[in-house]
């Protein structure tokens, strides 16, 4: 089957689907691989790179006539017209938010998959498109934050006097989020972060970064995204995210719910009191914004001087990288689809990923798929809803003490009673036993792991010692004996000098370095 | 000259003592293997001293004397000639076999001298035409001494033959095999209780029937443990060797046997309490045996996600721009014998400045303490060969963790798994590393037939093949 990438046609895309290196990746599954004239240009993929890496160079008819498109961007209606019934498109198609281009898909006949419907399962992690994108996105936001910020984000002493290090609030610790987190740390701020699910603290501690938290109720995700919160859980909020902005010098905000329009975190109130010269960076401007003053694709410079940037293309403006990791993403998702590595792409609407990412099939609408749920989620409540016992591991009551004391004197009971009816010959004998086994216990207590082998070996040497009591029966008037005698002195022996030889051997071999 | 001897044996004692004392620290450990050769050979001497003894003319008829110091020096010559070339020859990879079959030795001497004591008592006593002269104690110390040795006797056997894979590792589950060993117990308790009441040749029956009760008991206990528990079921054996000692001591009436049984017993018993702990299970579980063979590999049903591949080439460079390294080995280099190569990387790595540990989990291995000595071996310097709690707190800030034959010990499913066999067990937690490389033959569980949620992770990555050709490879890649 031939595969097309073909050359993005909104305004000002600097994407493209696969670059020199995918596209040869895509070729080794047996696809034939056609890439538009000029497509990678704006991508630092220019044409002689795929010419390079044995890619053919087409024209855009040809491209738009393979049996696969891979896109980035959801197909216009003129794209989609030219797609020949039976084809299969690929690439970003939000289909919750445009039923209008999935009605469009279905009607031309064609298979439409949407990357960035790949569902949020550990297995799917290598195809997850909006993770990639993310995460670059998150970068960057930092990188504008910084760009427009009049200020050093780390903090220094100088001769010159001291400088403060930049504070920066994140909001949403998603993989933008986190992305964000780690670029400022990384540049010096101070970074705190805030998200309504109480679980990713422990990531966003491990970025370096202090999770703010709210003195509420907090539910657990079950499928991986945030939700929308109750109205008392929203007050707090609200409380919180107006003092936290308020004090912060740069605001990222990442906040998105699927499949509807993004919350609105910091109101305009909130911005007017943010100091001059803050910046506020609204990665969810595509879906309206969490910040009031966000105008989609504009930096906004508020009456007090705080900067809002609503840019939506912040993974474009690293398009050499986004693109490499969107065709990374792209080939997993043909490996996973061309299982025999034959170049013939195969649906199996049974795989949940697969399932997932089916907007049409053939011209009928698949979307939206059964829901997923998510392998994040803890696993606890689900063991509490009474799968079995077998899930549940069953607590053990803690013995009583008493018990112990019981035992104990019972035992002390017991070895009375037979020390009395014992002949007092021997007494002494157990006298001895008694307290080798207690000197065995404290000098065996210390050995270190690593001697544990030696320790093997030499007491089997020293428990040869049985060697004695065998000779001491030798010289008995008796040939039987003698005999029995005799073979176990041999086995004893043995024990006695290869235990002490191997051990030595063993010994001489450890050596400090 | 009998006070010379007990002399001697009390000194005996002490250096058998000094001996396990100076095996606790790296530094005095050969000082203690041979304070532990000259309490034996005083030990000998003194009791060929008293042999000899006997010599003198008051013993009446030399004869029996004289044949048998000729068997103690032809036996304990041939016994000194096997036992030295067993220990020269014996590879490190094999150290688990060889104590394992020394094991079986000491049960077998403890059978054969506790009959020896039997037969003289009924010997004596039948020629003196003395009805009854043997107590009912002696009895009992010679039926324990047999039962504990037999039971040492056939274990160690099985033990030794499955270590050295002559014999399927997987535990055998005979239908109510715990029922089985209760019976062999109570069975041998009223045999004893026989035993303890008749005199003369009648007492051979229920001695007889319980030696094979106790070898059937012996075999049975073992079979039904898998290899992974083997380093508790061989120091459980070497505690039973010492207790098998030390019943000969009582039946003999020798304290020295009876005070190096016990701190042979003790040693073994501590040995096999820090391997129980190690895997965070009962003592009574892992004898009661078959663990992680029924109810089949669970966990599976999980979606783990997708593993990642890396190439031998891809680890060295991974390996040479790395600036901390932990090795953890498990029993899977043993069988691969990669510990030469491992050990010629980790010179490799230590050269070009890479700080290169090793953490070594209680458990790894089929022995307490099989690794440190593979490694010891291959001239691994025993100071960067860390013990897990050592190295744990370390991990977090490793750049590189190699796996190397190990699955259940390094399975984070331990820890965040509840419903897991192996929850709570302690392990390396080597996830917390930067990257992380597994050595493995193929995507199959380990010996818990758990999952190991590990190769999923997305700092860590499988590298495919057999240990020893993969570490070479990696080593010409160093250059």
């Amino acid at each position: 089957m031939r595969i097309g990438i073909p050359r993005e046609s909104r305004p000002g895309e600097t994407l493209v689907a696969a670059t020199a290196r995918t596209a040869s990746q895509l070729a080794a599954l047996g696809y034939d691989v056609v890439v538009e004239q000029g497509a990678g240009a704006a991508a630092d993929q220019p044409d002689a790179a795929y010419a390079d890496a044995g890619i053919a160079l087409a024209s855009a008819d040809d491209v738009w006539s393979s049996d696969v498109v891979v896109k980035v961007n959801a197909p216009t209606d003129e794209e989609v017209a030219r797609l020949r019934p039976g084809a299969t498109v690929i690439g970003l198609m939000a289909p919750a938010r445009s039923p209008e281009l999935v009605e469009r898909l279905a009607a031309a006949g064609v298979t439409a998959l949407a990357m960035d419907a790949v569902p949020r399962i550990s297995r799917a992690q290598s195809m997850d498109v909006l993770s990639s994108m993310a995460n670059v996105a998150g970068y960057r936001a930092v990188i504008e934050a910084a760009h427009e910020f009049g200020r050093l984000f780390t903090g220094q002493v100088t001769a010159a006097g001291k400088v403060p290090p930049a504070r920066v609030f994140v909001v949403g610790a998603g993989v933008a989020g986190l992305a964000a987190i780690g670029a400022a740390g990384s540049l010096g701020a101070i970074v705190r972060a805030f998200d309504v699910r109480p679980e990713v603290a422990e990531q966003v501690e491990s970025m370096g970064a202090q999770f703010v938290t709210v003195d509420m109720e907090q539910e657990v995700s079950s499928d991986g995204y945030a939700k929308e919160m109750t109205a008392e859980q929203e007050a707090a909020t609200a409380a919180m995210y107006d003092e936290e902005a308020r004090a912060a010098d740069i605001v990222i905000t990442t906040a998105l719910i699927p499949g509807r329009p993004a919350p609105q975190l910091v109101t305009a109130e909130t911005v007017a009191a943010m100091r001059p010269g803050s910046v506020v960076v609204d990665m969810a401007a595509a879906n309206g914004g969490n910040v009031a003053a966000t105008v989609q694709d504009q930096k906004v410079v508020t009456d007090n001087g705080v900067t809002v940037l609503g840019y939506t293309d912040l993974a474009g403006r690293l398009a050499a990288q986004t693109s490499q990791l969107y065709g990374t993403n792209v080939v997993n998702l043909l490996t996973l689809l061309t299982p025999e590595k034959d170049g013939v792409l195969t649906l199996d609407m049974d795989d949940v990923v697969q399932r997932g990412i089916s907007v049409t099939r053939d011209g009928d609408v698949m979307w939206p798929p059964p829901p997923v749920q998510v392998s994040a989620a803890p696993a606890a409540p689900a063991a509490a809803a009474g799968q079995g016992e077998v899930a549940t591991p069953v607590e053990k009551a803690p013995p009583d003490p008493r018990r112990r004391v019981y035992a104990a004197g019972l035992a002390a009971v017991l070895f009375l009673a037979l020390a009395t009816a014992a002949p007092p010959s021997f007494l002494p004998s157990l006298t001895v036993f008694v307290l080798a086994v207690v000197i065995g216990f404290y000098v065996i207590g210390n050995v270190h792991h690593a001697l544990h082998t030696p320790l093997m070996s030499v007491t089997n040497a020293i428990s040869g010692i049985i060697v004695v009591g065998a000779i001491l029966q030798a010289p008995v008037d008796n040939l039987a004996v003698q005999v029995i005698a005799g073979v176990a002195i041999l086995i004893a022996s043995i024990n006695v000098f290869g235990g002490f030889l191997v051990t030595r051997r063993m010994l001489n071999m450890f050596q400090k370095g | 000259m009998v006070s010379f001897v007990t002399g001697a044996y009390i000194l005996a004692a002490l250096l058998f003592i000094l001996a396990l004392a100076g095996l606790s620290k790296h530094e005095t450990a050969r000082r203690g293997n041979a304070f532990g050769m000259a309490g034996m050979g005083l030990a000998l001497v003194s009791t060929l001293l008293l042999v000899l003894d006997r010599l003198g003319a008051d013993y009446g008829d030399q004869g029996p004397v004289v044949v048998g110091l000729v068997i103690i020096l032809v036996a304990g010559s041939v016994g000194a000639v096997i036992g030295i070339r067993l220990a020269r020859r014996v590879e490190m990879t094999g150290m688990p076999e060889l104590i394992a079959m020394m094991h079986s030795f000491v049960g077998l001497a403890a059978v054969l001298v506790g009959y020896n004591t039997w037969l003289e008592v009924v010997d004596h006593s039948a020629g003196a035409g003395v009805a009854g002269s043997a107590d009912a104690i002696h009895n009992a110390e010679v039926f324990i001494g047999v039962f504990i040795g037999a039971v040492t006797f056939t274990g160690s056997i099985v033990a030794n033959l499955k270590l050295s894979a002559r014999m399927k590792s997987a535990p055998l589950m005979l239908p109510g095999r715990h029922l089985l060993n209760l019976a062999i117990l109570v069975a041998s308790a009223l045999l004893m209780v026989w035993f303890m009441l008749v005199d003369g040749w009648t007492g051979s029956v229920p001695l007889a029937v319980m030696t094979v009760l106790a070898l059937v008991l012996g075999f049975h206990l073992v079979a039904a443990i898998g290899g992974g528990d083997m380093p508790v079921v061989v120091s459980m054996l070497n505690s039973y060797s010492g207790w098998a000692a030390a019943a000969a001591g009582f039946m003999l009436s020798n304290d020295l046997l009876i005070v190096t049984g016990a701190l042979v017993g003790s040693s073994g018993a501590i040995l096999s309490y820090i391997m129980c702990k190690a895997m965070n299970r009962s003592f009574v579980s892992v004898i009661a045996g078959g663990f992680g063979s029924d109810g089949g590999p669970s966990g599976e049903d999980r979606d783990y996600g997708d593993h990642r591949e890396i190439q031998a080439d891809e680890v060295a460079d991974l390996l040479a721009h790395a600036s901390s390294v932990v090795i953890t080995p498990g029993y899977g280099m043993a069988v691969a014998q990669a510990q030469y190569p491992v050990a010629e990387m980790t010179k490799r790595l230590r050269d070009k400045g890479v700080d290169v540990r090793f953490g070594i989990h209680p458990v790894a291995g089929r022995l307490p303490g099989h690794m440190n000595v593979l490694l010891a071996e291959a001239k691994v310097p025993y100071d960067i060969v860390l013990e897990m709690d050592e190295i744990n707190g370390d991990l977090p800030e490793t750049d590189v963790v190699l796996v190397i034959g190990a699955n259940d010990t390094v399975n984070p499913a331990a820890q965040e798994e509840p419903g897991s066999p192996i929850a709570g067990m302690p392990v390396l937690e080597v996830w917390n590393a930067k990257d992380v490389v597994v050595f493995k033959r193929s995507m199959a569980t380990g010996y818990a037939g758990v999952q190991n949620p590990l190769f999923f992770k997305d700092n860590t990555q499988m590298l495919f093949g057999d240990a020893k050709d993969k570490v070479n490879e990696i080593v010409a890649a160093l250059g």
